[in-house]
């Protein structure tokens, strides 16, 4: 019997974790929608999230479309496919419906939500939270629905800019390395690409800056005693995000474009 | 109004099976400055966050002005906490806010004013902790330790509360530094009339500050007595505590633990 006991105990504290989780996200939410709103915490937020993550995702998205376009550029020559067309088809395609918000997460998740849970996960160590209590301020309200609504409505705007620099990288390339006419190309990127693919990558956006700054706050929130604790805190929120935000992505792909 | 401010009936606290408060009955009366100390980990700071709601007890009363706030819904929690001010231990000043808008913190929210008007206030109740204007616009992080507990005290006290706590008020303060605590916070208690708090084990802060003092041991309140007394007192645990003996029931008790 006690050979049951180690993977027991491991699923009761899993299954505690996410009911925690849940009743975070609950309350996250019921505070969410109940005034006061706090504008001034959610424009710090926004421009946190959103203006100063604008460089290392824009440049994430353009590498990344500069790689597609050389990787497809190489890969159709294999079977003799029509080149110019189905490399900025190809490139288009992936920025906007997969690595535009999946890499814009994972950045925003590695840049923000770690530096949600440390910036949380101080207040709670060194009674910040609780002086806000004392104060008449209600910290899921103050701390955690700005960052939520920052998150959620920044990491859209930050993909839909970074798929245009995505394919403006693709587009360098495939005009200055390959050689392409830039009016086919154009032409190409812009016949094959529909308003659902672009609409469904600011869907998936928009979850993964949920994910991201639920994460965030709420490792930060429940983090633990000292530096050690803050530092652990900090990793799990990277690390979950990453997490979901793939396993969001898998869900929301097979939903939308698998009929 | 009632003498007594807090009432304080059979509170329990555990951790696990660290029981923590084991039955805490204590009286705060109105107006009067009360201390409670203790060694290290016998509960003095669970006691304060069980009084403020911080920490919710597993059984037993608090009354604030005859308001019970065990179990309370959050509306009564958030109205019983208006009449609070707190200086935390490590002062808990928000680091991304400069100093004037930590003082004004609650005040802000209650009271729609402009910020001139809000600067003015704060500027005022930093004269109040001898700290000089200058400071309004700095951030906590560029403050010294004795001016982030003023500034905390400030806060505490800026919209004037009738009931002032304080955690360890003068830990990791010098002598001089832990003076000047104590008397600001003296004087900003008589100055508001208030009912007072403290806990600590400096005694020196506790004879500055407190009249009554209640010292808490192994969860429970083993002996209550004002100032004076305490310095007379024959309960062999708070003589060897008061004085700093280095022997003693408490080294016992420390080593069995």
């Amino acid at each position: 019997m006690q050979v049951l006991q180690i993977p027991g105990r491991a699923a009761l504290s899993m299954l505690a974790e996410i009911g925690r989780l849940s009743i975070f996200i609950g309350q996250a939410l019921f505070w969410l929608v109940r005034p006061p709103w706090y504008g001034r915490q959610i424009l710090r937020q926004m421009i946190d999230i959103g203006y100063y993550s604008l460089p290392v995702v824009g440049l994430t998205t353009m590498f990344s479309g500069m790689v597609i376009a050389l990787q497809s550029y190489t890969g159709t020559e294999r079977f003799s496919a029509e080149g110019e067309t189905s490399v900025a088809t190809v490139v288009v395609l992936i920025i906007t419906r997969e690595l535009g918000p999946v890499l814009a997460g994972l950045m925003v998740a590695g840049r923000i939500g770690a530096a949600m849970a440390a910036e949380i996960g101080t207040m709670r160590v060194t009674d910040q939270i609780d002086a806000l209590d004392t104060l008449s301020t209600r910290p899921m309200q103050y701390l955690i629905a700005p960052r939520v609504i920052a998150g959620t409505i920044c990491l859209p705007f930050l993909v839909l800019i970074g798929d245009i620099i995505g394919v403006f990288g693709g587009y360098v390339i495939a005009i200055y390395q390959l050689g392409f006419s830039p009016s086919v190309y154009l032409s190409g990127t812009m016949e094959f690409l529909e308003a659902f693919d672009v609409i469904i990558g600011l869907i998936k956006a928009a979850v993964f800056g949920f994910v991201v700054a639920i994460m965030g706050c709420y490792f930060g929130y429940h983090s633990g005693r000292g530096a050690e604790g803050v530092g652990r805190a900090t990793t799990n929120a990277v690390v979950y995000s990453a997490i979901l935000i793939l396993i969001f992505d898998f869900m929301i792909t097979g939903f939308a474009f698998v009929r | 109004m009632n003498d007594i401010k807090i009432k304080i009936r059979n509170l329990r606290k555990s951790f696990g099976s660290k029981h923590v408060l084991q039955g805490i009955d204590l009286d705060v009366p109105n107006g009067q400055s009360v201390a409670i100390i203790g060694a290290s980990g016998t509960g003095k700071s669970v006691l304060l966050k069980c009084i403020l709601g911080l920490i919710k007890p597993d059984s037993g009363s608090v009354m604030v002005e005859d308001i019970e706030t065990v179990g309370a819904s959050r509306r009564t929690r958030e109205d019983v906490l208006r009449k609070f001010g707190m200086l935390f231990q490590g002062g808990a000043l928000f680091d991304s806010l400069p100093v004037w808008e930590n003082i004004m913190f609650r005040y802000r929210q209650k009271n729609s004013m402009s910020t001139a008007e809000l600067r003015l206030i704060a500027k005022e109740t930093l004269a109040d902790v001898l700290l000089e204007e200058r400071v309004l616009d700095l951030y906590p992080a560029e403050l010294s330790g004795g001016m982030q507990k003023r500034v905390g005290l400030a806060r505490a006290i800026a919209d004037k509360p009738g009931i002032l706590f304080f955690d360890e008020p003068t830990s990791g303060l010098d002598p001089i530094t832990s003076g000047v605590i104590n008397r600001l916070i003296r004087n900003a208690v008589d100055r508001l009339g208030a009912t007072a708090m403290t806990i600590s084990h400096d005694m020196n802060s506790v004879r500055q500050i407190a009249d009554y003092v209640a010292m808490i041991h192994d969860g429970h309140i083993i002996w209550q007595g004002s100032v004076k007394e305490m310095d007379v007192v024959d309960h062999p645990v708070v003589h060897q505590f008061v004085n700093g003996l280095p022997t003693g029931p408490l080294t016992k008790y420390a080593e069995s633990i």
